[in-house]
């Protein structure tokens, strides 16, 4: 490797020359290493994280089965029954699929009560509960780590009212807030809207915690000495010492969401019917856990491996971001 | 690479004019606060308490003191990092203090900073290259792509660094390769001044030469003026021009380099130039040890009148106690007027008409055992007979 031996420059500098022998004896310390670029280090990291690759298969799997399936948008669908249409009961509607012989039947996850077919509707849910958990996840977080990073950047009066106000939506209970916007307007985009509004709160205090005690370390005061402002002083060197934090408190909060959204639809004030939602076919067929289990399950079982593999996710992401985890790289 | 004393290689211009830095009259207080809801301020750290230096262009000033006396808060403050309490800090003749904002944030490209610990001053997230970037940016002197890849390149060429460092992360080196990349860094964007706190007490004292003599080569290369804040005698005699003494928030002696080892005027000076150990065990038994007694008093509750009496092997009952010295040129044969001192019996104690009495150890409640302060102000306490390292 050429770039490990200092490059003999024309315009050689007279300090060049003098620090020689001083390099001769810090160039045995190894510079020769390939270097890559963040991204591909986070990359590589990232793919080389085994629970993170198959929760981004399951979790890809997944989705990609749920928005395909009854189809979404402009997106055809393969399945040839609706989340709406009741059929006659087959199998006093249970499950038709066998792993063996593998078979999948009439109605692989089995009828509801009044004979929908429970993939679609279980299809139908995950779709919902994906969109919602996921904009919730990812607008709240914005919104968190935004008033966060402000607070703690910033202090003074600054911090005084955003940390009041932050407080102020801590001490409302989401519940009845949650009801009272429920009530105005519906619909799936809102409901997330109004959910993101509602759960920034804890990443904010986390954030500002985090800051706090970030700009108080010496690299931070070595950025404001070369003359950084402060906004780039917080995207470049305050965040993203605080990714680690964000992405789990993240996924923590798409695994919350899905659960909130299921609270809310119980109640009548989240995804109503005829629409669904995980949370609201658990809700609705929970009382049907002894004599018909799978409504149960199917919901249930999509929930788990969501929530799982989201967190899997941030793990891996988090362990891809902080370059002083070295253990995939050797 | 020469071991001697390095010589002052700029030509002074000599005139009192040519000053880079001119701090006067400066202070750094840091309220104590108490209450739960309310602060209350109940107190003050006195970090700084009435500086004046002057630094001129080129030179290199060293600024020596125990843990807790205020240096590094001064070093600071000259920067700007550290809000002051009173007091003015020219910089080339404009008045830091007065600035704010994007003209502050502006005029930080004529002075920088190297900072003690290499490792915490570095963005553990960013590459060399983002680090050394990032200063050109804030100024717009990274504008063309290519000047910036050939400023890079001749940044690393100066401080002894290969090219391939650019794409390495801090933890990747060693701690005299991540001092480098902060003096890189400091030199980034072009300055006149560079502050540097410690630069090399964190780091092997193998490395410590180099690092030195890489500043030094630095400074003449690039015509920069020094101020270096130190514990270790011997690293700021190797490299200074000046050096002044400080103790606990204000200068006590001031001298130009070598004059300041030859003819020690404050007691405090005394006491710790004896404390640096000979490398000759007959001179090492026979010379005469001052040991001071006690701690650093509460920066918090500094002493009225002279700041060293509580420890001061000379008090007298005069004056000592109750009025402060302030820094001044001495009436004695061979000493320049450039070697000042703030000390009321400095020519009687050179002449020996004054003896030493011993002393009794203050018990000074330290200042963390009250309310707790708001910023860290090391630990004071650390005895005199502590901090010198190697004889020079």
């Amino acid at each position: 490797m050429t770039d490990n031996h200092r490059p003999d420059d024309p315009e050689h500098t007279p300090a060049a020359s003098s620090v020689e022998e001083v390099y001769s004896v810090e160039k045995q310390i190894d510079l020769s290493q390939k270097s890559y670029s963040q991204g591909q280090l986070v990359r590589r990291r990232f793919f080389r994280h085994r629970g993170a690759m198959v929760s981004l298969f399951v979790l890809v799997f997944i989705t990609v089965m749920a928005f395909t399936s009854i189809g979404y948008g402009l997106i055809p669908s393969w399945w040839d029954k609706t989340f709406y249409d009741a059929g006659a009961a087959v199998d006093g509607g249970r499950p038709t699929m066998q792993l063996w012989p593998f078979q999948i039947g009439e109605h692989p996850f089995g009828q509801d009560t009044i004979g929908k077919d429970y993939f679609a509707l279980t299809m139908r849910g995950t779709q919902r509960s994906l969109i919602v958990a996921f904009t919730v996840g990812l607008l709240s977080t914005v919104i968190g780590t935004l008033i966060g990073a402000i607070a703690g950047f910033f202090r003074g009066w600054v911090e005084a009212i955003l940390m009041r106000v932050t407080d102020l939506f801590i001490i409302i209970p989401l519940l009845v807030l949650a009801a009272v916007v429920g009530k105005m307007a519906s619909g799936i985009w809102w409901l997330a809207l109004m959910l993101s509004l509602l759960t920034w709160t804890g990443l904010a205090r986390l954030v500002r915690g985090e800051v706090l005690s970030l700009r108080e370390r010496e690299f931070v005061t070595a950025a404001e000495a070369i003359g950084t402002g402060p906004w780039r002083i917080i995207f470049k060197h305050i965040l993203p010492n605080t990714i680690g934090t964000i992405i789990v408190s993240a996924t923590l909060a798409i695994a919350a969401t899905i659960l909130l959204e299921s609270a809310l639809s119980f109640l009548g004030y989240g995804v109503r019917a005829p629409d669904t939602s995980l949370g609201l076919l658990i809700s609705t067929y929970q009382n049907a856990f002894l004599t018909r289990p799978w409504l149960f399950w199917w919901p249930g079982l999509m929930i788990l491996g969501i929530a799982l593999s989201v967190n899997f996710l941030g793990d891996g992401l988090r362990d891809a971001f902080d370059p002083r985890q070295n253990r995939t790289a050797d | 690479m020469s071991t001697a004393t390095r010589e002052s290689t700029q030509p002074q211009p000599g005139s009192e004019e040519d000053l880079l830095v001119d701090v006067r009259g400066l202070k750094v207080h840091f309220p104590i606060k108490k209450g739960v809801i309310i602060d209350r301020t109940v107190g003050h750290v006195y970090a700084v308490d009435g500086m004046d230096v002057q630094i001129r262009r080129g030179e290199t000033y060293g600024l020596v003191g125990e843990s807790g006396c205020g240096k590094s808060t001064f070093g600071r403050a000259v920067l700007q990092l550290e809000p002051i309490t009173d007091g003015e800090v020219h910089f080339d003749g404009v008045d830091l203090s007065t600035l704010k904002g994007e003209k502050l944030r502006t005029h930080r490209r004529h002075m920088q900073m190297v900072f003690q610990d290499p490792l915490g001053s570095l963005d553990p997230r960013q590459t060399v290259e983002q680090l050394l970037l990032e200063g050109m940016r804030a100024h717009g002197m990274a504008r063309d792509g290519k000047a910036a890849r050939d400023r890079l390149s001749e940044l690393l060429t100066a401080v002894g660094l290969p090219k391939a460092a650019l794409s390495k992360y801090p933890h990747e080196f060693s701690g005299g390769q991540r001092q480098r990349v902060g003096i890189a860094r400091a030199l980034s964007v072009d300055p006149q001044l560079i502050v540097a706190d410690e630069p090399v007490s964190a780091l092997d004292v193998s490395v410590q030469a180099q690092v030195i003599n890489l500043l030094g080569d630095l400074q003449d290369e690039f015509g920069l003026t020094y101020l270096v804040i130190a514990h270790d005698l011997a690293v700021v005699r190797h490299i200074s021009d000046r050096i002044g003494v400080m103790y606990l928030g204000s200068l006590v002696e001031e001298a130009d380099g070598q004059d300041l080892y030859d003819e020690p005027l404050h007691p405090y000076t005394r006491a710790l130039l004896s404390a640096v150990p000979v490398p000759d065990p007959g001179v090492e038994d026979a010379r005469e040890q001052i040991l001071l007694v006690g701690d650093l008093p509460s920066p918090a509750n500094p002493p009225a009148g002279c700041r060293f009496h509580t420890r001061c092997p000379w008090r007298q009952e005069t004056r000592c106690d109750d009025e402060r010295p302030e820094l001044r040129e001495v009436q004695i044969e061979g000493v320049p007027g450039s070697h000042r001192v703030a000390c009321h019996f400095a020519e009687q104690i050179a002449s020996g008409e004054l003896a030493m009495h011993s002393v009794e150890a203050v018990e000074d409640e330290p200042y963390w055992a009250g309310p707790e302060p708001d910023e860290d102000v090391d630990s004071a306490g650390f005895a005199a007979r502590d901090m010198p390292d190697t004889g020079g």
